[in-house]
């Protein structure tokens, strides 16, 4: 890093840095869309809340990067000035949006945005609000970083909560209404139809604070007690209250929710099996998509009630087939690329999938495939005489699949051939001077990486009761491959929480579905420069990472005398 | 030793060896390769048997060819310069291009709306395609300081997940500030004269096309071989550590690699929008992946090559779906385009990875 600067101009630098991020997302017009959604009614959007944390990030950052060698008042300095250079590209585009007819060429640069930018009070004064709030933000984010983390780290649940029951207020009060006699008085307390109340969000935040506090309390007197830490207790701890959340919540909260963890389930299933190839394999493969559609039309093709079905057999014995099918093709799909490694495999299988994609559109398949408008009216599957109709029941089905598939993936983890699979990601030659078959294992790979995404197309064609070329995008691969990336290569949590977090969430927030891929995207660079891991890293991988901090560092001991202080 | 090996070995006749080391995996290769060229020769022969089109559809289909394969020609430069001094796929290039063909557009509209474009047709290219440079040549220089130089000594797939992220994050940018709408691009009448070469009529936007395409590349080429820089990259794209420890800027090298690229992608937009007469935030996607292919074709980090491996794919996507594919009998054969140039593209990686010109790359890598 460039210490060499004066500190002031790396604080601005770095105050520049998160303006130019805040006038990126107006620009875009993710700013104007997060701020059609309350926070706190009438007091707080999305949107604002979102330009003040870039404030106060922006001052946390300069405090926390500069050294000015003036202690605290140094550092508030710099935070201030941090959050002026981050308020600064922002009042320009607001006189620019102001003076300028932009929205011609520009159609996030509405006069909504521009009400919205300056509080509704005029250019003149708003361009005041806009830096001095950045300026008062940066002071907070540099002031929260020199008050201590045990005062600070009980403060992080509390605006959570708020968050959350925030944004996510529909949800939360379709979900209450369906009691009566106190939780309706709770409910009253915090919303009003609108949304989240001050006094409602003073009070989260209170509870969500007061168990900040208790949590914190409880882990020191645990630490005291058990002062070796057991990550592997915790993290069963939690994934077991995560499936607790994930079977009784569509119960609970209707077809809705049931619908999203639906799709978030299907995400499972597939990112576990891109999770064998990229994660354990190392094979980067972006025409997974593939067998997606694989599974789904040879299902559609089986089971249908149209012109274009080969069969009409139940649900029940079209799934095994397209998950064979979808083996086939995947190993199939591997032969010709056995060869190629990294980069140009990733592009290589990229132009397969395409090759699928076009092939399914064409007029020269459409006999057999139904061309562009696809296959139609696929039925239900049903045991006995009950039909899994409903969102919530075929959740249940897609649950029972990944939770099967993810033991399948698990037990091949630990396996033989799993420790084949990453011994070809580590080293291909060193693996295959150790003995490894390098045809076996990257088929296998293939192949099973294809079952679950040919299980997943099986449940996606019933869901839909159609299956269309269209539904089969280059960016579903994409989609599994940022979830996996993001919740962390060969991690099996961790595609849980990639998807929950990148398929889920975009889900629940509608109007955030158009900005998906933008997130997704600076989501896969972010990811890639600063936690290249992921959310929850495997334990191999975790292992790898850390020991090798620790070779750097004894490294850096051997040829270099330690510097204390100063 | 392997020779010594050999022979003593008993006599055996050389085939015989060769059986003996084959298998599966070499069998379903060569079947996909005989497969392959069975569809090729059966195709052609059926659609000259047929003769269903006359020498001036022909002609038609090469000038189109020809058009395609030096706009894929110009993006693979990008791809390959990059490539040769990174080694890394800037899976993002095809992006600048779009980006180029949205600078182009807002540039071009107001120009035709007055006039200017269809009476100055020089001067107003020459607004068009200097406004694309830019954008292009600074959007590509950002990518490369923001997104790609703290990979700079990292191997692996995170490089290449990053630039895939960079890809998608450009794409959306441009959605959101422009909408997601297919915009037309402006055609102003000189561009759809035709013009009479050697007897054909040819339309005079493919001519201007190929014409500047030629310029640019040439210009391109010079740059490379002859200035201190174009030199300097080259011996960068030798041996990196060898040209550093020569003096040679590494960083500047790479700045300029990417400013470079950035402007030929800033070119071959506006002229793919000419030719297609749209823009829209995905385009620039397909001839990115498809320039890739034209690149690893002509030998990656190879210039030449790069050129040379565009034509031919721009050829062969025009020509093939007729020639290939309409004598087997296929519907609607140019559906399929895209389909014969991922195919060529996978051949190429998997029978050539060192591609038409190039030796030394292909094996060590990954």
């Amino acid at each position: 890093m460039s210490t060499h600067r004066a500190p002031w101009l790396r604080a601005l630098a770095i105050g520049l840095a998160f303006g130019a991020v805040a006038v990126h997302l107006s620009v875009v017009g993710v700013l104007l869309m997060l701020h059609k959604r309350w926070i706190v009614v009438d007091t707080l959007s999305l949107g604002q809340a979102i330009l003040v944390v870039l404030g106060i990030g922006a001052g946390g950052m300069a405090a926390a990067r500069v050294e000015t060698g003036l202690g605290g008042r140094g550092h508030l300095t710099m935070g201030a000035l941090a959050g002026v250079a981050s308020g600064v590209p922002i009042a320009l585009l607001t006189l620019a949006i102001a003076f300028v007819p932009l929205q011609s060429i520009f159609i996030a640069l509405s006069p909504d945005l521009l009400d919205m930018l300056t509080l509704s009070q005029g250019p003149s004064l708003g361009v005041m609000i806009l830096v001095g709030g950045a300026t008062l933000a940066g002071l907070l984010g540099a002031g929260l970083r020199l008050i201590p983390a045990s005062y600070t780290r009980p403060l992080i649940p509390g605006a959570v909560t708020v968050l959350v029951a925030g944004v996510f207020q529909e949800l939360i009060q379709l979900m209450l209404q369906q009691y009566q006699g106190i939780v309706t008085d709770i409910q009253d307390l915090l919303y009003t139809w609108e949304g989240l109340t001050a006094q409602g969000a003073i009070i989260l935040f209170a509870i969500g604070v007061a168990c900040g506090v208790v949590a914190r309390q409880l882990r020191a007197r645990n630490l005291i007690r058990n002062p070796v830490p057991n990550p592997k207790r915790e993290r069963f701890i939690w994934a077991g209250v995560a499936l607790a959340v994930l079977v009784v919540l569509p119960a609970v909260a209707g077809s809705y929710i049931g619908q999203v963890l639906m799709l978030v389930g299907l995400y499972i299933l597939m990112g576990m099996g891109l999770n064998l190839e990229v994660g354990l394999a190392g094979l980067l493969d972006l025409g997974f998509v593939a067998f997606f559609a694989v599974g789904a039309y040879t299902t559609a093709l089986l089971t249908a009630d149209s012109p274009h079905a080969l069969m009409h057999l139940p649900y029940w014995g079209a799934m095994p087939v397209a998950v064979l099918l979808s083996v086939c093709i995947g190993v199939l799909f591997g032969l010709p690329v056995l060869g190629i490694r990294g980069d140009y495999l990733a592009v290589a299988t990229m132009g397969l999938g395409e090759i699928v994609r076009v092939l399914v559109m064409s007029d020269f398949a459409a006999p057999l495939l139904g061309g562009a408008q696809g296959v139609l009216q696929i039925p239900k599957p049903s045991i006995g005489s009950f039909q899994l109709g409903s969102p919530v029941s075929l959740f249940y089905l897609t649950l029972v699949c990944s939770a099967v598939a993810a033991f399948v993936a698990w037990r091949l983890e630990n396996s033989r051939l799993g420790r084949a699979w990453m011994a070809l990601r580590d080293d291909e030659d060193v693996a295959q001077a150790l003995g490894i078959n390098l045809v076996r294992s990257k088929l296998l790979a293939y192949g099973l990486g294809a079952a679950f995404a040919g299980l997943a197309g099986s449940i996606f064609a019933t869901m839909l009761t159609s299956v269309y070329p269209s539904s089969f995008q280059l960016l579903i691969s994409i989609n599994v491959l940022a979830l996996i990336i993001v919740g962390g290569m060969g991690s099996l949590p961790g595609v849980v929480l990639g998807s929950i977090a990148l398929i889920g969430l975009p889900e629940l927030l509608r109007e955030f579905g158009e900005y998906r891929y933008l997130f997704y995207g600076a989501a896969l660079v972010i990811m890639m420069h600063l936690r290249p891991e992921g959310l929850w890293p495997s334990e191999a991988r975790q292992r790898e990472l850390h020991s090798r901090d620790e070779t750097l560092a004894l490294d850096a001991g051997s040829d270099a005398v330690p510097v204390q202080g100063d | 030793m392997s020779q010594a090996l050999t022979q003593r070995a008993p006599q055996r006749a050389a085939w015989l060896i060769w059986l003996g080391r084959l298998n599966a995996v070499d069998i379903v290769l060569a079947a996909l390769r005989i497969l392959v060229v069975l569809v090729v020769v059966a195709g052609t022969v059926g659609t000259l048997v047929k003769n269903r089109y006359d020498a001036a559809q022909w002609v038609d289909f090469v000038v189109f060819g020809l058009t395609l394969g030096a706009i894929y020609a110009q993006i693979a430069l990008g791809y390959t310069m990059v490539y040769g001094v990174l080694r890394m796929i800037n899976f993002a290039h095809g992006d600048f291009v779009m980006c180029g063909a949205f600078a182009g557009y807002f540039v071009a509209t107001p120009l035709e709306r007055s006039g200017f474009l269809e009476n100055h047709p020089v001067l107003g290219m020459g607004t068009i395609l200097l406004v694309a440079i830019l954008t292009s040549t600074s959007i590509a220089l950002l990518t490369e300081r923001i997104a790609y130089r703290p990979f700079r000594r990292v191997t692996g797939l995170a490089p290449l997940i990053c630039a895939i992220g960079v890809s998608f994050f450009l794409e959306q940018t441009f959605r959101g500030m422009f909408g997601s709408a297919v915009k037309s691009y402006p055609s102003p009448t000189w561009q759809s004269i035709t013009v009479d070469v050697f007897g054909f009529k040819v339309l005079s936007v493919n001519l201007l096309v190929m014409g500047l395409a030629v310029v640019f590349m040439t210009a391109l080429y010079l740059i490379v071989q002859r200035t201190k820089m174009g030199i300097a990259m080259r011996a960068v794209s030798e041996d990196g550590e060898a040209a550093a420890l020569m003096g040679i800027d590494v960083n500047k090298v790479v700045v300029f690699t990417f400013a470079l690229g950035g402007a030929m992608a800033g070119i071959s937009g506006v002229f793919y929008a000419f030719v297609y007469k749209q823009v829209y935030f995905f385009m620039g996607f397909t001839p990115g992946v498809k320039a890739f292919g034209a690149a690893v074709l002509g030998g990656i980090g190879n210039i030449p090559g790069a050129m040379l491996g565009g034509l031919f794919l721009g050829l062969v996507e025009s020509v093939g779906p007729t020639l290939f594919l309409d004598g087997l009998g296929i519907p609607a054969p140019y559906q399929l385009r895209d389909m014969i140039a991922f195919t060529l593209l996978i051949m190429v990686l998997i029978f050539r990875p060192q591609g038409l010109l190039g030796e030394k790359l292909a094996k060590k890598r990954a």
